[in-house]
């Protein structure tokens, strides 16, 4: 990509707050001339303060923002040629609808060339005369379809109408770039889709760079020629919004874009891949035995006869949306589910068919095992096929046991934990492996091992009902060797699983 | 009894006897006296009087003058004062507005009284600028009354205005000339008029401070010592067709802004 074509490179950009939370991380973008960007994630991910950055009111902690190749990311807001539509519109309450649109032009400065007597060329900065700024308005007020409110109080106006003042507002001035912070938040649903579809119409006719902010996912595959999914502070992924929807690169981006059936799969052979106790043809390559995270679309799974697609499962609901049926499926533990023309009655048992296309996998990145636990009456915690030592008191804030091995809460209560189901997390790093398959919790086959640098990246899958524990070891272990699965007690991070959600 | 049962405006009922007892019926007490003579008579005569006197025509000018120039010295400081408050990210500002406030709960006469030791400190013979002094007095015990609603009106100023202004080309100044400014005015105008009209009748602080000029208090105060009951309340009906038209005009300035109303204590 050639430097003239990006109008805007944020590079290497950072903004840590005062309170040290770091709201933008090392964020780098190009956008180039004309294109609509959409930045694309949930509150609190960064995506408004990237926007605040680039119209300057707030200034990076590091990194460079250029506009056309120039570094002008200490500049103040009124010195860049870009602005701004607010998500709450700010529209001046004490200006009428034409002196809100106008006051950019009021404060505009153009420069021109003059030849004085002697010929010699002389440059001056003018205001706009009274005529141009009122051509201008007007234009403005006819390309957001507001003809004749010029002497109206902003006060009188609905949401939509000031929505449309603000953008007005903002385009009058004609910046290279025009940013647009959740716009649409306030509107309803309609209103909402009908304003979706005049910006997108405003951004061919005015053919300058927009550059938008929403958490909307909807609404952003509608209008952007490019999104930039941000969580955390970063960037997921960049692309168009048939690649974002289609491959997205992680859980994250699967799970914001769209609905999805995410799966924990294993790769089992060329372009096979297993899943949901079953194995499907797909078109992504990787290693066999790598973990993968696998993606299906609601709409990619298909109805069919029992028996007859790869999996076989039971309807437990069936909801009408309007164009399609939503329906949960319950395959084995699995839930699972399909959006459908047609629909299947609550109760029957389904086959399901998921062609390799409908089948999207991404490599897994691990840093912590989750599993669904049970508490034991020994205060023990049973989960992948093993049954390991835990501290049962981190469930209640300050409780003890007692002698009798019942839980006290903070408040006196007693709580038998038995049968209590419980997410567990154990981190990679404290998983460790003995030669004795009887010192820990669990055994299990080492089915993987992938050098990472200055360690080993281990899988270790258990005989019964093939549970992954993924760790990482210094040590060199042989593939195939039988283990045991040791976890320190203090290692076990356990949470109650929030009510209805235990199946 | 269906007429008996308890009702909601019968809430009512206490201040409409309280606005009958003590405002309605000593308005037209008022009025009865200021257009009598001391025989019960009717007579425009203590109209004429003010008007033609040259005493209570140059008090009224005197009075207004101190108004006006404490009205103005208070908005001078209050303004900053109030802006800076409101607006900066200081974490103690809650503490300095408090400093800014405090004041209002010292004893009055305490602190007019410390402030004339303090002046005659500085002056000497305190009776030598009694202009100043009514200024400074009247500034030290209603600063407090231009602070705050400014500080209310300029606190609620909503930020994305001001960023809304400089994207869209404006400088720190044009967008406090242009933005902050038209946007505090109702806090303005609650804030002159808590200041300007009481600054007209407190004559207790320009006593207290040993100054011998007279404002339309002091002589509302003289004619009433004096039995003159007539002079004295045609001068206090006066003052409240003042009052009274003031009011209308700051109305009529704020109705413009009708929907972002600053604040009234």
């Amino acid at each position: 990509m050639s430097k003239s074509e990006n109008i805007i490179e944020l590079i290497d950009v950072r903004k840590v707050f005062d309170d040290d939370t770091i709201a933008v991380d090392n964020f780098n973008l190009e956008v180039k001339k004309g294109e609509f960007v959409t930045f694309l994630g949930p509150s609190g991910c960064g995506k408004t303060t990237t926007l605040r950055m680039i119209a300057g009111f707030e200034l990076p902690t590091s990194g460079k923002i250029l506009l056309n190749g120039e570094d002008i990311s200490r500049l103040p807001p009124n010195k860049r040629p870009v602005n701004t539509v607010f998500q709450k519109y700010a529209l001046f309450p004490h200006l009428n609808v034409y002196e809100n649109i106008a006051f950019g032009l009021r404060l505009k400065r153009i420069e021109s060339t003059y030849a004085n007597d002697k010929g010699e060329k002389y440059t001056k900065k003018e205001k706009l005369t009274k005529a141009e700024i009122d051509k201008k308005v007007k234009k403005a007020l006819e390309i957001v379809d507001l003809e004749g409110f010029e002497k109206r109080s902003v006060s009188t106006l609905s949401g939509g109408q000031q929505q449309r003042i603000a953008i007005a507002r903002a385009i009058v001035n004609e910046p290279e770039i025009l940013l647009l912070d959740e716009p649409l938040g306030a509107l309803d649903l309609k209103m909402r889709k009908e304003m979706q579809v005049e910006l997108k119409n405003m951004h061919k006719k005015l053919g300058i760079t927009f550059i938008y902010v929403t958490h909307d996912q909807e609404e952003a595959l509608t209008m952007s020629d490019k999104i930039v999914v941000i969580n955390d502070g970063d960037i997921q992924q960049t692309g168009t919004p048939t690649e974002i929807y289609n491959e997205p690169v992680n859980t994250f981006v699967a799970d914001f874009i769209g609905e999805s059936n995410i799966f924990n799969g294993t790769v089992v052979g060329n372009l096979k891949v297993k899943f949901c106790g079953a194995t499907f043809d797909c078109l992504d390559d990787y290693e066999i035995n790598q973990l993968v995270d696998v993606v299906v679309r609601p709409e990619d799974i298909k109805i069919c006869k029992p028996g007859e697609g790869q999996l076989k499962g039971q309807v437990i609901s069936s909801v009408f949306k309007g164009v399609h049926y939503e329906i949960t499926v319950i395959v084995g533990k699995f839930e699972i589910i399909i959006q459908s023309t047609s629909t299947a009655p609550v109760g029957s048992t389904i086959g399901l068919r998921i062609e390799p296309d409908g089948i999207h996998l991404m490599e897994k990145v691990y840093t912590v095992n989750k599993y669904d636990g049970e508490i034991t009456k020994n205060n023990t915690v049973k989960f992948g096929d093993g049954e390991f030592e835990c501290d049962v008191t981190q469930l209640y804030p300050s409780s003890h046991l007692d002698e009798e091995g019942y839980l006290i809460t903070a408040n006196g209560e007693k709580v038998d934990l038995t049968g209590v189901e419980v997410n567990v997390e154990v981190d990679t790093n404290d998983i460790q492996m003995s030669d004795d398959k009887d010192a820990g919790g669990a055994q299990g086959n080492i089915i993987s091992m992938i050098y990472k640098g200055d360690h080993y990246r281990y899988i270790v899958r258990t005989e019964e009902n093939e549970e992954d524990y993924v760790l990482s070891c210094p040590d060199t272990w042989n593939t195939g060797d039988f283990v045991g699965i040791i976890i320190p007690k203090d290692k076990i991070k356990l949470t109650l699983k929030p009510a209805g959600e235990s199946k | 009894m269906k007429g008996l049962r308890f009702n909601r405006k019968h809430l009512c009922i206490p201040y409409a006897v309280f606005l009958v007892l003590f405002v309605i019926a000593p308005l037209f007490v008022i009025v009865y006296y200021a257009f009598t003579n001391g025989q019960g008579h009717f007579t425009f005569d203590n109209f004429v009087n003010f008007f033609t006197s040259t005493k209570t025509l140059g008090t009224l000018l005197y009075s207004f003058a101190v108004a006006i120039v404490t009205t103005a010295v208070c908005l001078v400081i209050a303004y900053p004062t109030a802006y800076i408050l409101a607006r900066s990210k200081m974490k103690k500002k809650y503490v300095l507005l408090l400093l800014f406030i405090l004041p209002m709960w010292i004893n009055f006469t305490l602190r007019i009284t410390a402030l004339k030791e303090v002046l005659s400190v500085l002056e000497g013979n305190i009776s030598v600028y009694p202009f100043l002094n009514s200024v400074i007095g009247m500034t030290y015990d209603f600063l407090p009354f231009m602070i705050l609603p400014l500080y209310t009106s300029l606190q609620k100023l909503d930020n994305s205005l001001l960023e809304a202004a400089s994207d869209l080309g404006a400088n720190k100044a044009t967008v406090f000339l242009r933005v902050t400014l038209p946007l505090s005015v109702p806090g303005i105008i609650s804030g002159i008029t808590m200041v300007l009209l009481p600054s007209m009748t407190n004559y207790v602080v320009l006593d207290m401070l040993y100054n011998n000029t007279y404002i339309m208090g002091s002589l509302i105060g003289s004619y009433f010592s004096a039995y003159d009951w007539n002079n004295g309340s045609l001068i206090s009906l006066v003052l409240l067709i003042i009052i009274f038209i003031v009011t209308l005009v700051t109305n009529r300035f704020s109705d413009k802004d009708a929907n972002n109303k600053g604040a009234i204590l």
